[in-house]
């Protein structure tokens, strides 16, 4: 019913800008109608272009008589003004205004504008963002190695006895990261096997040598397919809530809680996850071996008509306990990174929800560049070893 | 269950704004599942009223405001705004009538990712069609009105925790709101911002005519700044006292309020 009657005032009375100049030095600003935020208001310049018009104007006063209703658009103007007049030296009498907006301006400018808190918008130079892209690279090197260095101190004092977590919530992460793993490990997993049977059997097929395809399944999947897709799941699943649970706690002081509390944030919040990670990834791997050689069977029996005992034999042959424990440790070397990753993002995160986002992202990107890279490195290794 | 509940004790308020409902409650009952927090609570909010919402911690005052500004449906009662039935009228009418309250949250609730000034013109811009210079402007006011001129390039994660406040009654004030909710806005503030608050509130009933609803156990505040108020007790579970503080402190015999209004010393 406001509105209304808001609209009706609009169209009769649009606010408008009048100026009366009782004598060459003096300029009374006549306000009128209604002055509303989403209104059409007079333009700035309507005023400055008038009062730079002729003779040097050093006094401004106000006639509010005919103004009618009026909110924030209208303060806003009045404040640009005021503004204006103190870089001009320009005396303002306001004693005209209605004492709402009076005392809504002498508000607005209780307490000063201080030109320290502005902050500079200068685009560096490309000198200077190289040095600060290259500073900023060098220091998260340095905070990556003081983290794994605290990392180790902790795991010193957890071998000695001495470092303080509950063990309560060892076995809680150990819970969520193993336990409640299992299904999205077992879809993909077997997904994995069916694939690789599938694209296998297409080459194999042609030289008629399709029970290979258990060979070719279970040695993949052993020795790096199936720690390569659990890593990348945990660096997903469990890697992420890592981040954004301990960059929760440090948006709400937590982390800083528990420093006062004498409790070590690194023994109490980051040791219990990497070991969690350490024990749970090599199962949850063995496991994903297991479901991805079930698909790979699955394939052999049903579209190319193996037999399951000769599919089975197949794959008893082609495993070795070398193959397997590669996967294995391969796997426990991804559990730690993933863990350390989504611990180290999580410390660093910054003290907003934007923050725990960001943390979020770099910690699983960081996991699944880490995966790979270890991946790499451990191929190579065996290599050189004939392994 | 009603016999039980004591007539709250009203000295009425001592400078009564116009006799101008705009926020009406009819017998709220807040509950979660069986767990009854307040019950029956029956008031009325003038237009330019600065109405306190007052009581121990864990009382329901936050979940009082939750049910007036449409977070949490009661569950058992009715809130008017202007003789609308806020819980029983369709959504698009709900959200019309949000769009008159501000709300200031406990916490700030600033958006992190946003600037002070793009928090305060995020609202502006959805509901005005003016230029981002317009808005702008309007933006600086609204920090200016609360002390923090110059901080409009400031991320919320930038500033204190009492900038942070302040920042955030500047965000309630965006669409120059009729209605502004404010909970526990002096907490954590030190006494000067806390007075400037106190002002920058009377100033806004004043000149803009709004009416303020505050949730709030400052003493300070309390005085300085309520017309109005109602109590809400936590062993009894409902309003045990309600008019201007200052008559409360002088005139209410209820050994509760009493202790409340002095500090335990009484």
């Amino acid at each position: 019913m406001d509105e209304a009657k808001d609209l009706r005032n609009s169209e009769s009375s649009g606010s408008k800008l009048d100026f009366i100049s009782p004598y060459s030095t003096a300029l009374i600003v006549k306000l009128s109608g209604t002055w509303k935020v989403g209104r059409k208001l007079p333009s700035f310049n309507e005023f400055t272009s008038e009062v730079e018009k002729e003779h040097p104007i050093t006094k401004i006063s106000f006639d509010s008589s005919e103004l009618g209703r009026w909110d924030s658009g209208l303060i806003a103007y009045l404040l640009k003004i005021v503004n204006y007049c103190e870089q001009k030296q320009i005396e303002l009498i306001s004693d005209d205004l209605p004492e709402g907006v009076i005392n809504l301006l002498r508000l607005a400018s209780a307490v000063p504008e201080r030109v320290e808190n502005k902050k500079s918008f200068a685009y560096p130079s490309i000198p200077t963002r190289i040095g600060n892209y290259v500073s900023k690279s060098w220091s998260s090197l340095t905070a990556i190695l003081d983290f794994v260095g605290q990392i180790f101190i902790a795991f010193l004092r957890f071998f000695a006895g001495k470092a303080r977590f509950r063990w309560s919530d060892l076995l809680l992460i150990i819970q969520e990261s193993g336990a409640q793993a299992l299904p999205i490990v077992s879809l993909i997993s077997l997904l994995v096997g069916l694939i690789l049977a599938f694209v296998g059997s297409i080459q194999l097929r042609m030289f008629g040598a399709q029970i290979y395809i258990a060979n070719l399944v279970a040695i993949a999947m052993a020795r790096a397919m199936g720690a390569i897709m659990t890593g990348i799941i945990m660096a997903g699943r469990t890697g992420a809530s890592f981040a954004a649970g301990i960059g929760s706690m440090q948006v709400n002081e937590e982390i800083d809680a528990l420093k006062t509390a004498g409790l070590p944030p690194i023994e109490f919040l980051v040791l219990p996850r990497i070991i969690a990670l350490a024990i749970m990834m090599p199962l949850l791997t063995l496991y994903a071996d297991l479901m991805g050689i079930l698909g790979g069977m699955i394939v052999g029996v049903a579209g190319f008509d193996i037999g399951i005992r000769e599919y089975f034999n197949a794959t008893k042959g082609s495993l070795t306990l070398t193959t397997i424990s590669i996967g294995l440790f391969s796997s426990f070397v991804f559990g730690i990174l993933v863990a350390t990753a989504g611990c180290l993002r999580g410390m660093q995160c910054g003290r907003s929800a934007s923050a725990v986002g960001e943390a979020t992202t770099s910690a699983v990107v960081t996991s699944i560049v880490s995966i790979i890279v270890a991946t790499a490195i451990i191929t190579i290794g065996c290599d050189i070893l004939g392994i | 269950m009603k016999q039980d509940i004591p007539e709250p004790f009203n000295p009425g308020t001592l400078n009564p704004v116009a006799n101008d409902p705009v926020i009406v409650v009819e017998d709220l009952t807040m509950s979660f599942g069986e767990n009854v927090i307040q019950r029956d609570l029956t008031f009325t909010i003038n237009k330019g009223d600065v109405f306190i919402v007052m009581g121990g911690s864990g009382c329901g005052k936050s979940t009082l405001m939750k049910n007036l500004i449409g977070l949490l449906r009661p569950s058992k009662g009715k809130v008017f705004y202007k003789e609308k039935s806020f819980w029983d009228i369709e959504e698009s009418e709900r959200h019309q009538i949000l769009t008159h309250l501000g709300v200031m949250y406990q916490g700030g609730a600033l958006w992190s990712s946003m600037t002070l000034a793009e928090n305060i013109m995020l609202v502006i811009q959805e509901y005005h069609e003016i230029d981002p210079d317009q808005a702008l402007e309007l933006a600086s006011l609204k920090l200016a009105l609360v002390g923090l001129a110059g901080f409009e390039d400031y991320y919320p994660s930038e500033i204190s925790g009492g900038m942070k406040k302040r920042a955030s009654i500047a965000r309630a004030m965006a669409l120059d709101p009729e209605i502004l909710f404010l909970d526990e806005p002096s907490g954590g503030l030190d006494p000067i911002s806390a007075r400037m608050l106190d002002d920058l509130i009377l100033q806004l009933k004043s000149s803009l005519g709004t009416t303020v609803v505050v949730i709030t156990h400052e003493l300070a505040s309390i005085f300085a700044i309520g017309n109005n108020s109602i109590f809400l007790d936590t062993e009894t579970k409902t309003i045990i006292a309600s008019g201007n503080p200052k008559r409360l402190l002088e005139e209410c015999d209820n050994p509760t309020v009493r202790r409340f209004l002095t500090r335990g010393t009484a």
